[in-house]
């Protein structure tokens, strides 16, 4: 019998029951609660007279409405009235049902994905969901995490289980060396555009090869944030010694001898050698360049040393119209290159891009340079207050704000724009997040996704241009 | 739930792919509490020609002309005829909830994003898999009559075009039964407790530190 799939092995711990018509049950460690997509969930509950299942295995915290500009005032001081009552809603419901949340001046309120692997809440071999689609980022520590509706958040608070199909397997394998400046963040980009934004649909996709196991920690969040702009719910990235380190000591890691029967437990959370995949696809690390996206769609992705496609070129009418269409609504020609790509705003965040690590990276790059004159706004954005701390301990905020980069507290931020951080209609944004769908940066607004030192060299130089060419400070 | 079983209604042809949940119900919209409200914000950056607020009133806002929903033969539309990977992006229920306060029943299209799939099965709208081939016949169908109705019969999982064309489809056995009946998965669910709790018990033995209480 062929071995099993890391995801095999995820799937059958957790399988509490299989059903005669083809559904399964399965068990949910841990949730993740935000105030976007558990209200009407809260609501649910109540409407039922139901009771959460183990209020003990869920975390809240607030990060997409949240302001980045001082808020020492509290929620009370939140401008918009709509994102101010969810705020609140997300407080009422926690504080009644007796959920921990990480409340909006807490320091270790953040993004959820941010938030939940630094507080060890996410483990190795446990199942992880939340309302939201990036949850696919815990699979880089060998977890089964993926988004989920509220409807099924409300299941999850009620049963601690969701009902499930088992997905298929696939593996997308990068091996060699990334050359230097190509970062995780490339990485995925270049895997979207040769899969598709589809080409995952379906799956539970596990990246491996010896040029994601060479990745950090960090850098492996990055890939599988993004495995779902991959159209895969899921992704997953086998466990090694840096995952294990990753968790010693977190607070809400196991200890003592739980911790050292975890780690011999994880150690197997690795897809067996002779596992079957239903999809593999191989790629060259050395082929992977700095990657700017210039559509409408994560896939629509180039090297930075690429030119903006033209419609002539197409496969087939279905691919021109769509190009064309992006092309209009992005304010592009074809074949212009994309270091001609002129910026208005850079945005430095996100759950894909706002660790220490990603900070580090725009730091190094802006470091005794200033952001070009025509950029109308830099933003930095710590993906949690901890991250935030452990930056300005390093000093990193101010080698931003010396360039003419803005130093925010933790949030969503100008990834989808439903706090004040927004684009103006038109305007071109260099952006670390994961989306560049029409408007989710701001009505209007043009977002090309880089990582995040190419978006800092964005910021210095005012346009496109491949980091690796810029000197070194 | 709201039960579905057949359902007759106008097609609007939405011609284009990767139509994303962003697009489906942009962002300013769901800092909303409630469940429903969503419809007339449905599509809204392209719908309408000005930028959308919550809590606005939109009968004044300016339409766009060459928006589907806005000609007078698909006013009405309950059956939404889209292109691959509909519904990709933002796991955002709103968009089903959008999608349903419209007024719409069913989607048909050649794929679907999986979250996206899951949450229209959660509030008795009906994702329907035609192949691409048939797809493009129907949208061919309706750019030849534009305003005309297809009836979808999800007991004997088929759609029929007005001249009697039928198209088949398959669904799950257990989504099916859901829909048919407008079960409450919730409810389902809490009829197996006990080999909720079964697992539980074992699983703490093998893995007790999953069990440790965030708090």
């Amino acid at each position: 019998m062929a071995g099993k799939t890391l995801y095999d092995k995820l799937w059958d711990a957790h399988l509490v029951r299989q059903n005669e018509d083809g559904s399964s049950l399965i068990y949910i460690d841990r949730q993740i609660l935000h105030e976007v997509t558990s209200p009407q969930a809260f609501e649910g509950l109540r409407l039922a007279g139901r009771k959460p299942w183990r209020i003990d295995a869920n975390l809240a915290t607030p990060d997409h409405n949240v302001p980045t500009t001082e808020r020492a005032g509290g929620v009370d001081q939140i401008v918009d009235p709509v994102s101010r009552i969810q705020v609140k809603t997300l407080d009422e419901n926690c504080d009644e049902y007796g959920i921990v949340e990480f409340k909006m001046l807490d320091e270790r309120q953040g993004i959820v994905h941010v938030v939940g692997p630094e507080q060890g809440m996410t483990l190795p071999g446990s199942t992880v969901v939340c309302g939201d689609s990036h949850t696919s980022t815990h699979g880089a520590f060998g977890a089964l995490a993926h988004g989920i509706g509220t409807s099924e958040v409300e299941h999850v608070l009620a049963t601690q289980c969701l009902i499930a199909k088992k997905m298929k397997n696939m593996l997308v394998r990068v091996d060699g060396e990334l050359g230097i400046g190509v970062t995780a963040k490339d990485v995925v980009l270049h895997i979207i555009g040769v899969i598709g934004t589809a080409g995952g649909t379906g799956c539970a996709l596990e990246f491996g090869g010896t040029a994601i196991q060479s990745l950090s920690i960090e850098g492996r969040m990055t890939i599988c944030n993004m495995a779902i702009e991959a159209g895969a719910r899921v992704g997953l990235v086998a466990v090694d010694d840096k995952t294990i380190e990753y968790f010693e000591g977190r607070p809400f890691s196991p200890t003592g001898e739980a911790w050292n029967a975890a780690v011999e437990n994880w150690k197997d959370l690795v897809s067996d050698a002779d596992a079957q995949f239903d999809t593999v696809v191989e790629i060259r690390a050395e082929d992977i360049k700095p990657q700017v996206t210039w559509g409408t769609s994560p896939e629509m992705v180039v090297a930075v040393d690429g030119q903006v496609p033209n419609p002539a070129n197409a496969a087939d009418s279905d691919e021109a119209n769509a190009i064309t269409r992006a092309l209009q609504y992005m304010g592009l020609s074809a074949d212009q290159a994309i270091t001609d790509i002129k910026l208005d705003r850079v945005f430095i965040g996100s759950c894909t891009n706002s660790r220490i690590e990603d900070l580090r990276a725009a730091a190094e790059v802006v470091k005794g340079r200033k952001v070009a004159s025509t950029i109308k706004q830099a933003l930095v954005v710590p993906g949690s207050g901890l991250v935030k701390a452990q930056a300005e301990a390093e000093g990193l905020d101010k080698i931003f704000v010396e360039a003419g980069l803005e130093w925010r507290e933790p949030g969503c931020s100008m990834c989808l724009a439903m706090n004040p951080d927004k684009l103006g209609n038109g305007e071109h944004c260099a952006s670390t997040s994961n989306r560049n769908f029409e408007g989710r940066q701001g009505f209007g607004g043009r977002t090309h996704l880089v990582s995040p030192a190419m978006a800092a060299a964005a910021a210095v130089t005012g346009h496109f241009v491949d980091v690796r060419t810029l000197e070194t400070n | 739930m709201k039960k579905f079983e057949t359902h007759t209604g106008v097609v609007a042809p939405l011609d284009r792919k990767n139509v994303d949940t962003d697009l489906i119900i942009p962002k300013q919209f769901l800092k909303s509490i409630k469940r429903s409200g969503f419809g007339k914000n449905l599509f809204d950056e392209i719908r309408y020609l000005d930028e959308g607020q919550p809590d606005q009133d939109c009968s004044g806002r300016p339409l766009n002309p060459d928006f589907v929903l806005n000609k007078p033969e698909f006013t009405g539309s309950s059956i939404l005829l889209a292109r691959t990977n509909f519904g990709c992006g933002s796991s955002r229920e709103h968009a089903p909830w959008a999608l349903d306060d419209y007024g719409f029943r069913a989607v048909i299209a050649p794929s679907y994003a999986d979250i996206f799939f899951n949450n229209c099965f959660k509030n008795g709208l009906l994702p329907i898999i035609l192949t691409e081939a048939e797809v493009d016949e129907l949208f061919n169908a309706v750019a030849g009559e534009p305003g005309m109705s297809l009836t979808v019969d999800l007991v004997n999982q088929k759609v029929v075009s007005p001249s009697g064309q039928e198209y088949g489809f398959e669904v799950d056995a257990f989504r099916k039964h859901c829909l048919l009946n407008g079960l409450d998965d919730i409810g389902l669910t809490l009829e197996h407790a006990d080999d909720i709790r079964a697992y539980e018990a074992k699983r703490r033995e093998s893995a007790p530190w999953l069990f440790d209480a965030i708090k």
